[in-house]
């Protein structure tokens, strides 16, 4: 279950106040645990054992089932994600124009494999299966950020560029 | 709302929406009555969102004003016009002229030269548009608008989404009002039946035979259910439909509501699509507002109201049994059928699930009739169909064909063809649960049964394009690990069946293939086409099996003479640098990460490949075209 290597919980009162509060708004909802877990993750970023346990303890099922749930779907992560959040898509349209060369590229740079955050916590990878960019394959998002178009020289200067910005990490 | 009140919005908002819709004279002539000179299209899909129309909107907005344009000029952002490729778009009304790949300077000076000084800013226009000095087309006379028929996207690159009285403008809800106020149940159903409308997720089963079965279900709670968990990679079909039209999924709900005897519906859309959400979740307060959704709808008695749930990033929730497990806040796996959801689905209760497609030509068969629908496409496929174009072709985008049109009409018309001056080689429709129409099939009209007659599927309607540098087994590979990756775990010949076809595509793309494993992909697809519990898994082996029927002398080369001829699998290739065409310029030795590459400036350079990691950084850098794969 919870991995060693993962750093310890640092909850505060106040996402646990929150947590509480939209418990309390969907316990009665039909099928209540998804929207739930998607309020939590929003909250503290991941799902950590401990926040999972809340929520089993707020809508009275058992750890196992939360467990379960939050296992099974991608966009549930049990894993913190790192400051910067890369994800490079996989998605068909992005594959057949090389998008397996953009992850390469990044994996390679930051020294972490896909679903991985680097030790200092800047930076997360994952991929993705379509953003809906299609457009503009292959595509990468960072946070908030679509980059479209990309070659792996591209790739490289444009994670140099935060890289640097973070003080030049690694 | 009473149907005075909806047609007085109708009739305020008619003129505006028009002028969107109808050519130049017409448009100028309409255009008068609206109280406003021109009017500007912003796409705000995710596509031109992801290229930044966002800030062209910002832009274009600030300008206006700047030049005290803004209050005769309207700006409007819509959902997808579909040329996703070329974003982000902008039209103006009521020209249709076509600004493609715009950018804030651009738009500047657009505002300036265009909208206050009225000359046309032609080489910011979309090429094709401009045919000579004289000459700009509209957006509607384009190749890629002029072949397609747009029924479940009418209304997409056309309203505000986020403003109901633009759908009023368009017919809206005056098909709710009819159903619920001259129609009876049996009615809608046999109107639905009798326009030939096929399910649009894939299965293509017909709609209006689903919702009689749910409608005879005995039960006093019946749900109606909108599947927007949209996973084939490379399909945008229904995320364009919710961001650019979502109240006619919300009408089209309602009519599936009153047809069976439901009083709840929900939808249960992706949570990878923001957009879609954000404009659902208007929507639906909108039509909360006006009394579309709510109790006593149109003073007829019925009670209607729909909620949104999130799905999670799992590609079986799709599968309809599983779709419904995933609501019930389980784990979304797939259930044994017979029951089918409309005797028992969501919650225990009788259900009808539809997806976006679906549901978006309901309105329209209401209003127009099932003979009109009925009257276009093929046999035994009636309507349109979207297509979300994607891969190696001009114009990716969004479009929408009747049924029976040809794949080559769909490539070299509409797509405008293969970029780069490369050979087609095939299509891919269905994604990981379908197959590639190959070149000498390029004259097959597409609907359900034909694709499937050449080992194909209709699926959701994802259709990408691969032209001779993609390797076929590569691309079963693809899929296979897609669906590794997505089954659900719950039935043995899925979870394990795919794991061991994707050994054994892995072992071939090494160049480690043997000569029987061609059977023994043979037998376990069969295998897990028969056992697998649902779609995904009965569906999984047909990526390779339709690659080996089409291109089983691909798989031969990689298994018997260790060659990948498209170039694309690493084991298979090295990297050799063309003496003749090297000019010397160090850069792919400077650049290489493996430090394979030596020689000395202005001499040709020579790989090693016992060094080379065949990563291909050389040969995307070098600008002489010298390095090849062999």
């Amino acid at each position: 279950m919870a991995d060693k290597s993962l750093p310890s919980f640092k909850g505060t009162q106040e996402q646990e106040q929150k947590l509480l509060a939209v418990i309390e708004k969907n316990k009665d909802l039909p099928g209540a645990l998804l929207p739930v877990l998607h309020e939590a993750q929003e909250i503290y970023g991941y799902l950590p054992i401990e926040v999972q346990q809340m929520v089993a303890d707020g809508l009275n099922i058992s750890l196992s089932e939360v467990y379960g749930v939050a296992t099974f779907y991608t966009r549930f992560s049990l894993n913190p994600k790192g400051k910067h959040q890369i994800s490079v898509c996989l998605g068909t349209a992005c594959y057949v124009k090389g998008s397996g060369k953009i992850l390469e590229e990044v994996e390679q740079m930051l020294g972490i494999k896909s679903g991985e955050c680097t030790p200092d916590g800047l930076f997360s990878i994952d991929s993705c299966r379509c953003v809906g960019a299609c457009g503009l394959a292959p595509v990468m998002t960072i946070d908030e950020n679509v980059y479209g178009k990309l070659t792996p020289a591209e790739v490289h200067k444009i994670i140099a560029d935060y890289m640097e910005r973070e003080g030049g990490s690694k | 709302m009473t149907i005075e009140e909806l047609n007085k919005i109708k009739n305020e908002y008619e003129d505006l929406v028009k002028v969107r819709k109808v050519v130049k004279e017409k448009a100028e002539e309409l255009a008068k009555n609206t109280g406003y000179r021109k009017q500007i299209l912003v796409c705000g899909g995710t596509g031109c969102t992801s290229s930044g129309s966002k800030k062209v909107l910002k832009t274009l907005e600030e300008s206006l004003k700047k030049y005290g344009l803004d209050k005769e000029i309207l700006v409007v952002r819509t959902g997808c016009f579909g040329l996703c490729s070329l974003g982000p778009i902008m039209i103006v009304y009521p020209e249709g002229y076509f600004y493609a790949q715009t950018n804030p300077e651009g738009v500047k000076r657009i505002v300036k030269e265009h909208l206050r000084d009225g000359v046309v800013c032609r080489d910011l226009l979309y090429q094709e548009t401009v045919i000579d000095d004289n000459t700009i087309i509209s957006l509607s006379e384009t190749n890629f608008y002029k072949k397609q028929l747009r029924i479940a996207l009418r209304n997409c690159g056309v309203i505000d989404p986020e403003n109901i009285d633009e759908y009023i403008a368009t017919d809206g809800y005056q098909a709710l009002y009819k159903v619920l106020t001259s129609m009876t149940p049996d009615e809608v159903i046999q109107e639905v039946l009798d326009s030939g409308l096929r399910g649009r997720g894939g299965g293509g089963f017909p709609t209006g035979r689903k919702w009689m079965f749910a409608k005879a279900s005995q039960g006093d709670i019946k749900y109606v259910a909108c599947n927007a968990d949209e996973g084939d990679p490379g399909a945008f079909m229904d995320r364009s439909i919710l961001e650019g039209d979502p109240q006619c999924i919300i009408e089209a709900m309602a009519i599936a509501a009153y047809a069976i005897g439901a009083q709840r519906g929900f939808v249960y859309v992706r949570a990878e699509y923001p957009i879609a959400v954000q404009r659902l979740t208007i929507a639906l307060e909108q039509a909360r507002e006006r009394g579309f959704l709510g109790e006593n709808i149109f003073g007829s008695g019925f009670n209607f109201d729909i909620e949104i749930r999130l799905g999670a990033g799992a590609f079986v929730c799709g599968e309809e049994t599983a779709l419904m497990t995933s609501i019930e806040g389980n784990r979304g796996e797939p259930r044994p059928r017979p029951p089918f959801p409309a005797v028992k689905g969501l919650f225990g209760k009788p259900t009808v699930l539809n997806n976006v497609e679906t549901y978006a030509n309901i309105a329209q068969i209401i209003l127009n009739g099932s003979k009109w629908y009925a009257s276009m496409g093929t046999a035994t496929s009636k309507g349109t169909k979207v297509f979300a174009l994607g891969g190696k072709i001009t114009n990716v985008g969004l479009v929408e064909i009747p049924m029976g049109t040809t794949l080559r009409e769909i490539i070299e018309e509409i797509g405008g063809g293969i970029p780069n001056g490369k050979k087609f080689k095939a299509a891919q429709t269905g994604g990981p649960s379908g197959g590639c129409i190959p070149a000498e099939h390029i004259d097959t009209p597409i609907d359900y049964d034909s694709l499937i007659a050449i080992g194909s599927m209709m699926g959701s309607g994802g259709m990408i394009i691969l032209d001779e540098d993609s390797c076929m087994v590569d691309i079963a590979k693809f899929y296979l690990e897609f669906t590794v990756d997505e089954s659900c775990g719950k039935c043995t010949p899925c979870r394990v069946g795919t794991r061991r076809l994707l050994e054994i595509l892995t072992k071939i793309t090494e160049g480690k293939g043997e000569p029987e494993d061609i059977d023994k992909i043979d037998e376990l697809s069969k295998h897990m086409q028969c056992s697998s519990l649902c779609a995904l898994g009965q569906t999984a082996p047909n990526p390779i099996l339709s690659t080996m029927k089409f291109f089983r002398q691909e798989y031969i080369d990689h298994i018997y003479n260790k060659t990948c001829a498209a170039g694309v699998c690493k084991s298979l290739i090295r990297y050799e640098i063309m003496p003749e065409k090297c000019k010397g310029c160090t850069l792919c030795a400077r650049n290489c990460p493996a430090g394979a590459i030596t020689g000395t400036v202005r001499n040709p350079h020579v790989i090693d490949t016992t060094k080379c990691i065949k990563c291909g950084v050389c040969m995307s850098n070098c600008k002489f075209g010298a390095i090849r794969t062999v």
